[in-house]
């Protein structure tokens, strides 16, 4: 399986990453690079093998769904880039 | 007493009940280190006033008697940790200016132990690296050198800065994250000693994410009692944590008894790797030779599925890294790019997150992308899980078979200089990671030891690996190598 440019500007397009049309070679190369290396796994056979879930054979733990904590809005809000009225500011998402 | 700085914490913990000295005094000794050691770069954010104050506080409540054992004992924190008021970056430029209004559930209970908060300290950039090379603040630089030639040397990473600390003797310990072999590399490159725990026995609450199926928290010391101390400290069960297991934490150090006779210790012979130098070899038979002389008994044991955690480390781990760091989207915390007119969120979101993450980060988290989307997620990523299986599996049929733990080098080289990998291709960087890895994925605790010196000076590390949630049993094989050993070497002093 080989990456090429397209492929890796739709998985930057993903990644939600902005990489540049002259970058694009580069990324490409090294995401096959690493590919190949990820490639050997096909040497194992897994037939019948279940993929892991957890690496702890513990049951999650449960707790009752009540309300634990809250009212602190401004606690919240205070490391982000642009906070108005106590809300989160993003730019237009509609036109 | 002089060189309060130089002290492990075992030693200052009895100093203190003795009154032979104060925490405000060792506080200010280490304080005074750090401050001469900016050419290391290991402190990132320093918090002396947080310092002094939790320091006066440990004075008194040492004074009162029944004092926690970590009680007024300096130590640094690794950037990934939140710390309530304290800047937490996680070592990255998107996390810039991220001050957080909690406290890890780690760093929570160090300090209701007493434990006096030095700083944070540097890092690889989400602890994504070998290196500490990909951190936003610049490389930290280790204490060692190659004899008499002054170029700088990686400390390791991801938790780079904790162990130049530690080696330095800027703190009297640090906390350390390991999702890959990020704690013992780093100890391994700086002859300090570094565990990671069982996977769920440290809280992962208010650590930043980078693949929750395999980050734990652990001690990076200068002693193997050192590390039963403070790993005492940090574990525990926490319902904030659904994966943080819910069992009785044992007195680590009260295991120390250093009689490993008739333990069984397991010599991998898969971790004979092609190419490995002849020192590291020859330091791993030397390591076998002093547990059998100390009553072990050795056996040869294979793990077969070996060669393949690392590809399969390098599914899961970008995998889950792209999932978790979704969240970094210039919304809600961090770095905003500056839009242009008629951007919208999408672009906010590509422009912030190109901005923000470093190259290593953006590839790892491209590389998750991808092995998670439609039509590749079970040639890739269910086809690495099932390797883990098999992975896990070999673990559990040694353990099966009776061997307590297992002995293997903890890197394949020793530290290698700042710089050096940097043309080399991504895949020879996550080689470092070749004996370690595997413990992660199978959620082992691990522990790495200085067990010796390269030709060139720098210090080699050997790694034991134990049996779930026998951390105990972990300490005391490490003890007894560790007395074994009779390493003491640190670095002369440059910086």
């Amino acid at each position: 399986m080989s990456i090429d440019q397209n492929t890796a500007a739709k998985v930057a397009k993903l990644a939600r990453i902005k990489v540049e049309d002259e970058a694009l070679p580069g990324l490409a190369a090294e995401f096959n690079t690493i590919l190949d290396f990820i490639e050997q796994l096909n040497e194992v056979d897994v037939e019948g093998v279940d993929p892991m879930t957890s690496v702890t054979p513990q049951r999650l733990k449960r707790r009752d769904d009540v309300v634990t904590d809250g009212n602190q809005a401004d606690k919240v809000l205070s490391n982000a880039p642009d906070a108005r009225e106590g809300f989160f500011a993003v730019p237009k998402v509609m036109e | 007493m002089s060189d309060l700085n130089k002290l492990g914490l075992a030693e200052a913990r009895d100093a203190l009940r003795k009154g032979d000295t104060t925490s405000v005094e060792l506080t200010e000794a280490c304080l005074s280190a750090i401050d001469k050691a900016d050419a290391l770069n290991a402190f990132v954010h320093k918090t002396p006033e947080i310092a002094l104050e939790r320091a006066a506080a440990a004075d008194a409540r040492l004074q009162q008697g029944d004092a926690p054992a970590m009680c007024g004992l300096p130590v640094g924190i690794k950037d990934l940790f939140c710390t309530k008021g304290v800047a937490s970056q996680a070592a990255s430029k998107i996390l810039e200016g991220f001050v957080p209004e909690y406290e890890s559930t780690v760093s929570q209970q160090l300090a209701d132990n007493g434990a006096v908060m030095l700083g944070k300290l540097n890092m690889d950039e989400f602890a994504m690296g070998s290196s500490n090379e990909t951190s936003t603040y610049g490389d930290a630089v280790s204490p060692w050198r190659r004899g008499n030639d002054d170029a700088p040397l990686t400390p390791g990473g991801s938790s780079g800065g904790s162990a130049a600390a530690v080696a330095a003797d800027l703190c009297l310990a640090a906390t350390g994250t390991d999702t890959g072999g990020s704690i013992r590399q780093p100890a391994a490159f700086t002859g300090t000693v570094g565990i990671k725990p069982t996977y769920g026995r440290c809280s992962r609450w208010g650590v930043v994410a980078f693949a929750s199926s395999l980050d734990q928290a652990g001690p990076m010391t200068k002693s193997v009692r050192d590390a039963a101390i403070m790993l005492e400290a940090m574990s525990g069960h926490d319902p904030k944590d659904s994966t943080s297991a819910d069992l009785a934490v044992p007195n680590f150090e009260a295991m120390l008894t250093g009689d490993i006779r008739g333990k069984k210790i397991g010599i991998p012979k898969e971790y004979h790797m092609e190419g490995m130098p002849a020192e590291i070899e020859k330091l791993w038979a030397e390591g076998t030779a002093m547990l059998k002389a100390a009553g072990a008994e050795i056996v040869d044991i294979s793990l077969p599925h070996t060669k393949y955690a690392l590809p399969a480390y390098y599914v899961i781990a970008p995998a889950e890294a792209s999932s978790n760091l979704a969240r970094y989207d210039g919304v809600r915390y961090g770095n905003r790019a500056t839009l242009e007119a008629g951007d919208g969120i999408t672009e906010m979101y590509e422009k912030t997150r190109a901005q923000g993450f470093g190259d290593e980060v953006k590839r790892r988290v491209m590389v998750g992308t991808y092995v998670l989307s439609a039509g590749f997620y079970d040639a890739y990523y269910n086809r690495a899980r099932r390797v883990r299986s098999l992975i896990k599996q070999d673990f559990e049929n040694v353990f099966a078979a009776g061997v307590d733990a297992i002995l293997t080098p903890a890197t394949p080289s020793a530290a290698f200089g700042l710089g050096e990998m940097s043309d080399a291709d991504p895949v020879a960087m996550y080689l470092l990671d070749v004996f370690t890895v595997t413990v992660n994925l199978a959620g082992l605790p691990g522990i790495a030891l200085p067990a010796g010196l390269d030709s060139q000076g720098l210090p080699l590390g050997l790694q034991l690996i134990g049996r779930p949630w026998e951390e105990g049993d972990l300490l005391n094989t490490a003890y007894a190598l560790e007395q074994s050993t009779g390493f003491v070497a640190k670095p002369g002093k440059w910086w």
